[in-house]
């Protein structure tokens, strides 16, 4: 019987099992970040521990930076966190993608750029969207500090085995629909703890006609739908973007590395705990309207009436979503005016995001009284877009060209939302208060859709702003 | 690394209400900002305990009839979002030692079971009777047993879950598995060496 992914990966980095059950995994990349690092170096200190695999660690900075002057931030609490971090890496030789390398950003970009992430690995990291590393046939997930401790110490940690899901996808998406809708319209199906327990294996056509980076938005999300990890299995563009990057093998063990990379992929007749299969024809541009990311609808649809909800529960959920959202329910979400407008993240902060938005940011402007900002998700990805005149597109239409960092998805830097704004956001997390005001509003969606709300002023249909006939092939 | 067996939780409880109750509600990211956790306490669900002009929002946490809570009952998904430690971290410091919910998020119920805090699962119905008898007297004490997986208060005696693997490692005193995963380095070594990219 065949075998997925999930478990090959599973049994190649399985040390062993724990008095408890659990296994005792092998995690072969470790990447860390301010936020969740130093207490973990705390705890390592207090035991007097080193670090196991020092090479095995790669360290940035992304979710404190200011995304303006980025080397300055004002706040002596984030000054003291990058401290912190400059001083782990140092003493204890841990390799550390700085502000002044020229390749800092947010970890879940700088991973894949730097060719560091790879197929048939166990990629842990100190923070929940880790999944956007599955894209390339890595089993990757989001920790806990203590198990931060735990894989700096032993470079293994005591994980219980998932379930795997396969999502397939089939088909072409429409003119206008994005991986982002994917993500989303996955999430809305399937709930934000449908996922509890799972690993998501994305699969069908449209994954396979996916750019790397279209595949690392979906897999980013796997949490938002309560999956821990979600994965797309390797294949030529998998290789093909890895190549010559810089710790990716070398010419020659390239081949012998694609070969063991083809070797995790999932048997064709591998067994899974449950499948779900998606028309991608069905698939609309996607956006939340509430407080959890499963509380999305189609663009055309109208936002749930609580009166209409099938039980007590939804009632009462809907009823608190919109109350904080302040829009009513049964009326279209096409057209509720926004304040903000956000396109970054480590969901859509890459080049092909900036190069998307652009096409159609081009010869407009941002409506009056609107902020947008456009903050590239690493310093590398900022060259990028510079190299191709996107950020001068950007400010012509009227949008901020920051530096690289987290930015304003999760408000751990000046980028915040300031009392109810309202943001059409690229990010991943609609939750109260996650913009950085307590009572900030988030719509999440693709980074077009962003750039059309932006330029109108109001939640809006891309493909109506833009001239995008939703019918063409 | 001994640890205190946890075999059962006694205290007064908490119901805060609610599904997807998400990690950023139950500690604002810029409570985030620090290198150690030994200032979190009372950072717990700040933004809906306080309005913005820092005036209490009258929250169940808040409620003199709760305070000394040391279990809090909550809905499904509890948890959910963010990894960050510092959720159950900011959680145990204000006092509490377990949580009573419909379902946890994953990596929420492994981070509080490394800090010997239970997350054990109770039905919908069961939570809502819990939650009404605390509401009706708030003085008398819950019994969560992870022997009998029950938990208990006065008469009322309603059935839990826990992940077997949790449940040993608490009831075993190694809910902190780190000397287990160090004892076993030469395990480790023979595992690194397998792998072509370590």
């Amino acid at each position: 019987m065949g075998k997925t992914l999930y478990q090959k990966v599973w049994d190649a980095h399985a040390v062993g099992t724990l008095a408890d059950g659990r296994t005792q995994l092998f995690i072969g990349t470790h990447l860390i970040h301010e936020v969740t690092s130093p207490q973990a170096f705390g705890m390592l200190r207090d035991l007097n521990l080193p670090v196991k695999y020092p090479h095995r660690t790669f360290a940035t900075i992304d979710h404190i930076v200011p995304t303006i002057n980025q080397d300055a931030p004002a706040d002596p609490l984030a000054a003291e966190m990058m401290d912190a971090l400059r001083k782990n890496a140092d003493d204890f030789g841990i390799t550390y993608f700085d502000l002044a390398s020229g390749k800092q950003g947010i970890v879940h970009v700088v991973g894949p750029e730097q060719g560091i992430t790879q197929p048939g690995t166990t990629i842990a990291c100190g923070d929940s969207h880790t999944a956007t590393h599955g894209a390339f046939g890595a089993i990757a997930f989001g920790i806990g500090t203590t198990q931060v401790r735990d894989v700096l110490a032993t470079q293994t940690m005591a994980m219980a085995p998932l379930k795997v899901r396969r999502i397939e996808v089939n088909g072409k998406l429409r003119p206008g629909v994005y991986a982002k809708d994917v993500t989303l319209h996955i999430i809305r199906l399937l709930g934000a703890k449908g996922g509890i327990g799972f690993a998501y294996e994305y699969a069908g056509s449209t994954f396979e006609n996916f750019s790397m980076e279209e595949r690392m938005t979906v897999c980013n999300m796997a949490i938002e739908g309560g999956a821990r990890c979600g994965y797309v299995n390797p294949d030529e563009k998998t290789f093909e973007f890895l190549k010559g990057r810089p710790y990716a093998p070398d010419e020659d063990e390239w081949d012998a590395a694609v070969e063991r990379w083809k070797s995790f992929a999932s048997d064709t007749d591998a067994t899974y705990d449950d499948v779900v299969v998606i028309d991608a024809a069905d698939i609309e541009p996607t956006v939340t309207w509430g407080i959890s990311p499963d509380q999305g609808i189609a663009i055309g649809e109208t936002i749930p009436d609580p009166a209409q909800a099938d039980n007590e529960a939804d009632r009462k959920s809907f009823q608190e979503a919109l109350e904080y959202m302040q829009i009513p329910g049964g009326t279209p979400i096409k057209g509720v005016r926004i304040d903000v407008a956000f396109i970054g993240s480590c969901t859509n902060g890459r080049l092909s995001d900036f190069r998307e938005a652009a096409k159609f940011l081009q010869g407009r402007k941002v409506a009056d009284g609107i902020q947008a900002i456009a903050v590239p998700g690493s310093q590398i990805t900022a060259i990028q877009c510079e190299n191709e005149g996107l950020d001068k597109i950007f400010e012509e239409a009227g949008f901020e060209w920051r530096a690289a960092g987290c930015s304003m998805c999760l408000a751990m830097n000046p980028d915040k939302l300031v009392g109810d704004q309202l943001c059409a956001s690229s990010s991943n997390r609609n939750f109260k208060g996650r913009q950085g005001s307590p009572t900030g509003r988030t719509v999440l969606m693709s980074p077009v859709m962003v750039a059309a709300a932006a330029v109108t002023g109001a939640i809006a249909d891309a493909r109506e702003v833009f001239d995008v006939d939703p019918a063409a092939a | 690394m001994a640890l205190e067996p946890i075999t059962s939780v006694q205290g007064t409880a908490v119901h805060v209400p609610g599904d997807d109750i998400d990690t950023d509600r139950i500690i604002p990211a810029r409570y985030l900002k620090c290198v150690t956790f030994d200032d979190l306490a009372g950072t717990h669900f700040y933004d809906v305990r306080f309005d913005t002009d820092g005036r209490p929002t009258g929250h169940p946490l808040d409620d003199p009839r709760f305070a000394g809570a040391s279990i809090m009952l909550s809905g499904s998904n509890f948890g959910c979002g963010s990894s960050r430690e510092h959720a159950p971290q900011a959680i145990y410091r204000s006092g509490f030692r377990a949580i009573i919910a419909e379902s946890f998020a994953e990596i929420f119920f492994g981070n509080s079971t490394t800090l010997g805090m239970p997350c054990v699962c109770a039905g919908r119905e069961d939570i809502q009777t819990l939650a009404a008898a605390i509401e009706a007297d708030s003085s008398v004490p819950l019994t969560i047993d992870l022997e009998s997986l029950t938990v208990t208060r006065g008469d009322l005696r309603v059935p839990i879950t826990i992940a077997d693997s949790a449940r040993h490692s608490l009831s075993a005193g190694r809910w902190d598995p780190i000397q287990e995963l160090l004892d076993n380095n030469d395990a480790i070594e023979s595992t690194a060496r397998a792998l072509p990219y370590v």
